[in-house]
């Protein structure tokens, strides 16, 4: 049975039906995404005054996977203009970039849950708190020890950028002064609950793009060779993705690591 | 974008090349406004959210060739926006919906 309007356009919607499916597809997931940014935008306004995190992400690792993402959009669509252009010798190039470039996006993006995950907020026995990137943590010591230093007053945590300029320090802490001790993971506040939540969404998102890209660039390939036609369309739709994907991190990006 | 057979590629990469320049250049006037010292919150979350829509325009428009679609699709998005539109406007409706007898602290 022969699938109609792969290539050719559909006479009432002007647009082969690939198109309109992947558009429908976007829809929903502008929808999704939206429907977690409103939820971003009702806890951040409903927060007191002074307790929303500012300051908490690695920019220099923000802005280096938006260089990425962008670079890609880039690679993604000469990719599609080298088939249209009928030169599968530079398709594989900028597209094999791109599958590239996401692997590299999803590696800092796991280089960042790390450092979340590896920082801790101690609070000690005698009402300080300790802050900063644990060193060593092992339970059959009687100390941890952490790069970092004290606060007196769990509102100084919230805004880091403000601390940046001082110095974290190595500090060792003895275990019998430690009341509650944890990690900057998704379980501890909102704010990272969110940040969690919204990004690993769209990492999921850049994985199942990147996931297409590959077949696409490998063992799709093949569909080159008896209809280039269909398969230039194919490479069109994973495009469209890959920059609807992009759009999300636009946004993402200030919202998490500027405001 | 059928009539691209005709496009001369290296013209197009050139292209493609103007609009990574503006999309870095807009993501580096974020940064940059996100570190202005004497300007509220509020006021640099609103000028940080206004470039990233102008971001947003330029690879809607430009890459994923919305300046050129067909009627459909802008039928389809009218519609996401109207969606989207609403999906905020509840958001914004609940924060001030509390039950009877709310105490705030």
């Amino acid at each position: 049975m022969e699938i109609p309007y792969v290539v050719q356009p559909r006479p009432d919607t002007g647009v082969y039906n690939a198109k309109v499916g992947i558009w429908l597809f976007l829809a929903s997931e502008v929808m999704l995404f939206g429907a977690l940014f409103s939820a971003y935008v009702l806890l951040r306004v409903g927060a007191e005054p002074g307790t929303w995190p500012h300051g908490w992400q690695n920019l220099t690792l923000g802005t280096i996977n938006t260089v990425i993402l962008a670079t890609s959009a880039i690679t993604t669509l000469l990719a599609w203009v080298a088939c249209k252009t009928r030169q599968i010798g530079r398709f594989k190039f900028f597209h094999g970039a791109t599958l590239l470039l996401a692997l590299t996006f999803l590696g800092v993006k796991s280089e960042e849950y790390r450092e979340h995950l590896n920082h801790y907020e101690i609070q000690l026995a005698d009402g300080r708190i300790a802050e900063g990137d644990m060193r060593e943590n092992d339970p059959k010591q009687d100390d941890v020890l952490i790069d970092g230093r004290y606060v007196m007053d769990e509102k100084e945590l919230y805004d880091l950028r403000a601390q940046r300029e001082t110095r974290p320090q190595a500090i060792k802490i003895p275990r019998a002064q430690i009341k509650e001790m944890e990690n900057y993971g998704p379980w501890h506040n909102t704010y990272l609950a969110l940040y969690f939540t919204l990004t690993g969404l769209h990492a999921l998102h850049v994985l199942g793009g990147g996931l297409v890209i590959g077949f696409l660039w490998g063992p799709g390939r093949r569909l080159w060779e008896t209809n280039p036609e269909q398969f230039t369309n194919r490479v069109e739709i994973s495009g469209l993705f890959w920059h609807f994907v992009d759009l999300v991190w636009i946004f993402l990006f200030p919202v998490l690591y500027l405001m | 974008m059928n009539e691209l057979h005709s496009v001369d590629f290296r013209s197009y990469g050139w292209r493609c090349l103007y609009v990574l320049v503006a999309v870095l250049g807009t993501t580096a006037l974020m940064i940059w406004i996100s570190f202005l010292p004497h300007y509220s919150w509020a006021a640099k979350a609103a000028l940080i959210l206004c470039v990233a829509c102008v971001n947003a325009g330029l690879v809607a428009g430009f890459l994923m060739h919305l300046f050129s679609e067909k009627k459909m699709i802008y039928t389809l998005l009218a519609f996401v926006a109207v969606c989207c539109a609403g999906l905020m406007g509840l958001t914004i409706y609940a924060m001030h919906d509390m039950p009877p007898g709310t105490v705030f602290h």
